[in-house]
């Protein structure tokens, strides 16, 4: 019963991937981690629901926790990093390399 | 007759002989330390300390006489130094006293003299002090009571004789002259101090009482093989061949550390160590002493060939003295006559040798520093003093009768005569070679016509250099005379080095070898006359025939450890560069050029680009998933 739930968290996680690899804008590459973080806490609250106990549910409330801590500071970044550079793109801000 | 018993001594005179060592080295210490400050008297103590030295010598000498022949060996402890292992002490006894009043009296006349020699020169402190230490060292040599504190001395000989030669430092012949010293001395030290190794394992002891009373009984191939060591540092500090060379470059030095080497200190210490270990690594008919005879004998005729050819007046000299030395070392192989004769002849050949060197030191001084003898001629006008006492040097040099390298030399040459006719006959035609290069040295300088420089104008040298002269000439002219007559040196140095079966023999003048010694020496200067003195010498050096050359070469020893040490050395050296340059370094840079490389193309993975890298996070979480996937369904 739960293979549905399986597989839209994959479908949301795959979404999220793509996005992060193919998109430039640091905001949206920032909405699909947060994106592929929800995949996972669908994953831990159906396998939850499917083995009947608890650990997956108390899993997800950590992930929300330390998502929005990320979200807190990355935000933070991307704020600082567009006020210098007036640009949000990941590409540019690549001078930190060989 | 054994040497005496070794006794412990304490207190007295002879308790308070380490002085005689402490002295000149507090003298060398306080002039080296004192810096600039010390200049203006810096020469003055450096004379005192010597003379102190003597003063210390000659009251142990006599408190050491008054007591019992049997007695005369003291030994004096002073400190523990490795501690279960050598303890530190002198011995004083009828050898070491011989040379420590040879050693400070002469030394403390060249002293004197260098005050004259070297009152012009801005170093002079510094000159004195290399002289007190030179003194210190050569005094611990011979007076110490074992192997260790004797190679200490050694070393300071060859480390003062290296300061000193090399004291003019900025002429790039005396630095290289001092290292030269220094070079060819390590390798006979080298044979000392393994010499000195195996006798500790020999005899678990390195005093002398420890070795020489000792109640075992090595083999006898043991003893050959350290005495042949023994006579390997012998030769270093000797300058007995092969180990010759450093000895005519080392007249680069100032006049008086020539005399001090050639005299008093330094050559000398080689002599010492063969006559000190004598009885038991030594003794007659051994191996060892065969092989001191043999090296005796070359070097007494290279020597006095090498004299024969020298125009250089310090050159002739030191290749009379290589040849002397020689003497030395060819008596000290033959028993206890020989050690006497050979002792004697050390302590004669001090005198009149100090006195021709300081001799030659003040003609040099007279003419503007020039050693060339074809630019002198004439001299003895012009300086009385120096010529009459250098002519008794000369006379007591190639042993005319009477004087007292007459006595000495002439005691060798019986003595080795009497056990082996070949090397004896051998010593008599070297007396020969001494009569011709001595005149020549002495026709070409005092004798002929002016082939003076333009500017030398000789004048005599001051009293100060004149006296200690003419006192080294009175030495030379009665003291062989005085320790050979009656066998007074040879009853002397007895309870040291052992008295000859049956008695002292008695002296007799007129014997074959005596005579014939005699007609050589007559024979060499009438054929240095005839060269010399009759004819015009020329200015500039004739070509000569080969002998002349081989002979002005220094017998192509230098050509020789060129070609035997030098250059094999070098392409030693060279191989070793090459493989040092592409084998190890090749290996060690090409691993390490190869890691370079490898991280140079690695570092490009670091492309600064985030999504590449969450590309590679994604890529390695799938790696795992995989992994995890594939060892669950296992």
């Amino acid at each position: 019963m739960t293979t549905h739930y399986l597989v839209l968290s994959a479908l949301l996680f795959a979404i999220g991937a793509v996005g992060v690899l193919v998109r430039r804008n640091a905001i949206v590459i920032f909405m699909c981690v947060e994106l592929m973080l929800n995949a996972c806490n669908l994953a831990f609250v159906t396998f939850a629901r499917q083995h009947g106990n608890l650990d997956g549910q108390l899993i997800a409330f950590f992930v929300m926790v330390v998502a929005a801590a990320e979200v807190v500071v990355g935000l933070a970044i991307i704020v600082t990093i567009f006020r210098t550079r007036r640009s949000a793109s990941v590409d540019d801000a690549n001078l930190l390399k060989y | 007759m054994e040497p005496a018993k070794i006794v412990e001594h304490a207190g007295g005179v002879i308790g308070a002989s380490w002085l005689m060592i402490a002295l000149p080295l507090l003298g060398a210490a306080i002039l080296l330390l004192g810096g600039r400050r010390t200049d203006r008297w810096g020469h003055l103590l450096g004379v005192a300390m010597s003379l102190a030295s003597f003063v210390v010598a000659v009251v142990t000498f006599f408190e050491l006489i008054g007591l019992p022949g049997g007695e005369r060996r003291r030994a004096v402890g002073l400190f523990e130094f490795i501690p279960g292992l050598v303890d530190m002490g002198l011995l004083i006894d009828p050898l070491s006293i011989s040379f420590a009043l040879l050693i400070t009296g002469v030394g403390s006349l060249i002293h004197i003299y260098s005050i004259g020699y070297m009152s012009h020169d801005p170093g002079r402190r510094r000159f004195f002090s290399y002289l007190n230490l030179f003194v210190a060292a050569m005094l611990l040599l011979v007076l110490s009571h074992n192997y260790v504190g004797l190679y200490i001395g050694w070393e300071g000989v060859g480390l003062a004789s290296y300061l000193l030669i090399g004291f003019w430092q900025y002429k790039p012949s005396a630095a290289t002259a001092a290292q030269k010293a220094f070079i060819v001395n390590r390798v006979g030290d080298f044979g000392l101090a393994i010499g000195i190794f195996t006798i500790w394992t020999t005899f678990g002891s390195v005093t002398f009482q420890g070795v020489f009373e000792s109640t075992l009984k090595p083999e006898q191939g043991v003893l050959t093989a350290i005495g042949l060591l023994l006579l390997l540092g012998a030769c270093g500090k000797s300058a007995q061949v092969p180990l010759q060379s450093w000895l005519l470059d080392a007249m680069e030095g100032p006049t008086p550390v020539s005399a001090l080497i050639h005299a008093a200190t330094m050559v000398t210490a080689g002599v010492y160590l063969v006559v000190r270990s004598g009885a038991v690594f030594f003794p007659e008919g051994s191996t060892a002493a065969l092989f001191a005879a043999i090296v005796g004998t070359v070097t007494l005729l290279a020597g006095a060939i090498i004299g024969m050819a020298k125009d250089d007046i310090k050159k002739g000299l030191a290749g009379s003295t290589m040849s002397q030395i020689g003497y030395m070392m060819l008596g000290a192989a033959f028993g206890p006559v020989g050690y006497a004769f050979a002792i004697g002849h050390l302590i004669t050949h001090g005198f009149f040798k100090a006195n021709l060197f300081l001799g030659a030191g003040s003609v040099m001084h007279a003419m503007n520093d020039e050693v060339n003898m074809r630019r002198y001629g004439a001299l003895r006008k012009a300086l009385p003093v120096t010529f009459y006492t250098f002519l008794i040097g000369y006379l007591a040099i190639i042993g005319f009768p009477l004087l007292s390298g007459y006595f000495t030399k002439d005691g060798i040459i019986e003595t080795v005569i009497h056990h082996n006719e070949v090397l004896g006959w051998l010593a008599v035609l070297g007396a020969g070679l001494t009569g011709f290069y001595m005149s020549r040295m002495v026709f070409m300088t005092f004798f002929g016509e002016k082939r003076w420089a333009d500017d030398a104008h000789p004048h005599e040298s001051p009293a100060v250099m004149t006296i200690p002269l003419v006192l080294l000439s009175i030495g030379s002219i009665f003291l062989g005379g005085y320790l050979v007559l009656g066998g007074r040196f040879m009853t002397f140095l007895g309870p040291a080095v052992g008295m000859p079966e049956g008695g002292v023999p008695a002296f007799h003048p007129f014997t074959v070898p005596g005579l014939a010694t005699l007609a050589l020496v007559a024979v060499g200067a009438a054929i240095a006359w005839l060269r010399y003195g009759r004819v015009p010498v020329p200015v500039t050096a004739p070509r000569g025939s080969f002998l002349t050359t081989f002979a002005r070469r220094d017998l192509y020893g230098d050509a020789l450890n060129e070609s035997l040490f030098m250059r094999p050395g070098q392409w030693l050296t060279r191989i070793a560069v090459f493989f040092d340059n592409r084998g190890v370094d090749g290996l060690v840079n090409g691993l390490a050029a190869g890691i370079g490389g490898t991280s140079g193309r690695l570092r490009r993975v670091q492309t600064g680009f985030a999504r590449s890298y969450a590309l590679s996070i994604l890529f390695g979480a799938a790696v795992v998933a995989g992994a995890l996937l594939l060892v669950g369904n296992l």
